[in-house]
């Protein structure tokens, strides 16, 4: 299990995909699962720079790693607004160039590139969002 | 992330390579928005160089690709897509929005 605390603010989003996609292809996944998990770790703490701590510089993200036989996961905590990024409805991706929206798209990736994500709001413990990829396709 | 841009006769080329992500996806936003203050709107995104593309960027090319459509007069064309952007971009849903080409060259001539 690996641990690091980056300072949400984007231009650490470099910092946070490199942790996660180290612990990815040590965990022995292809480069396109690699891929995989550090686009879903960026649209995640993203959104948590974006809308947890509403582009206040001041917050942090905790990025944990843990590689078990089958799986990586990747639970990321902030003390921020609870935001519930699963709870949030998927774009419509079927609408022409001037109505497709430009909201939900990174949540709606994150979901589609790991086979679990899971969020818990633990009031002043954090909020917490755990993401699974499973290191063969289910 | 390092956008470069030129002036063909027909069409404009932006070169992007490295990482576009929430930090660096403005800079896409503003290289697009320079080409169209300068009136011009048909535009080559050559993306060969490019290494990473979250969705901050595929907002910069939806916004870019309304802009420049508007009233008919051009539109975003993208070339030399790397495998691993191409698959996030088909996720997206937005391979209908964009014409793709497999080089430079081909695309430029689209024009």
């Amino acid at each position: 299990m690996r641990t690091a605390i980056f300072p949400a603010q984007y231009k650490y989003l470099d910092d946070m995909r490199d942790f996660a996609g180290r612990a990815a292809r040590d965990a022995g996944m292809d480069d396109s699962k690699v891929y995989a998990v550090e686009l879903a770790v960026d649209e995640a703490c993203s959104n948590i720079i974006e809308h947890a701590y509403g582009m206040d510089d001041g917050g942090e993200i905790e990025c944990t790693c843990e590689t078990e036989d089958d799986r990586l996961t990747v639970i990321l905590r902030d003390h921020g607004k609870p935001f519930n990024p699963v709870a949030v409805t998927g774009p419509d991706l079927s609408s022409g160039i001037e109505k497709r929206p430009l909201g939900g798209l990174g949540i709606y990736l994150m979901r589609q590139l790991m086979d679990e994500v899971r969020y818990e709001s633990f009031g002043e413990a954090g909020n917490l969002l755990t993401m699974v990829k499973y290191k063969r396709c289910k | 992330m390092e956008i470069t841009t030129q002036r063909y006769k027909h069409c404009d080329l932006i070169g992007v390579k490295g990482r576009v992500d929430s930090y660096t996806a403005p800079q896409l936003n503003e290289a697009i928005e320079a080409v169209n203050k300068a009136g011009r709107y048909k535009i080559v995104l050559d993306l060969s160089g490019l290494e990473y593309m979250s969705s901050a960027g595929f907002r910069a090319l939806l916004v870019g690709q309304r802009n420049c459509r508007r009233y008919n007069r051009g539109e975003i064309v993208l070339a030399a897509v790397p495998k691993r952007i191409y698959e996030a971009i088909e996720l997206t849903g937005f391979t209908p929005l964009f014409k793709i080409f497999d080089d430079v060259t081909a695309a430029v001539g689209n024009f």
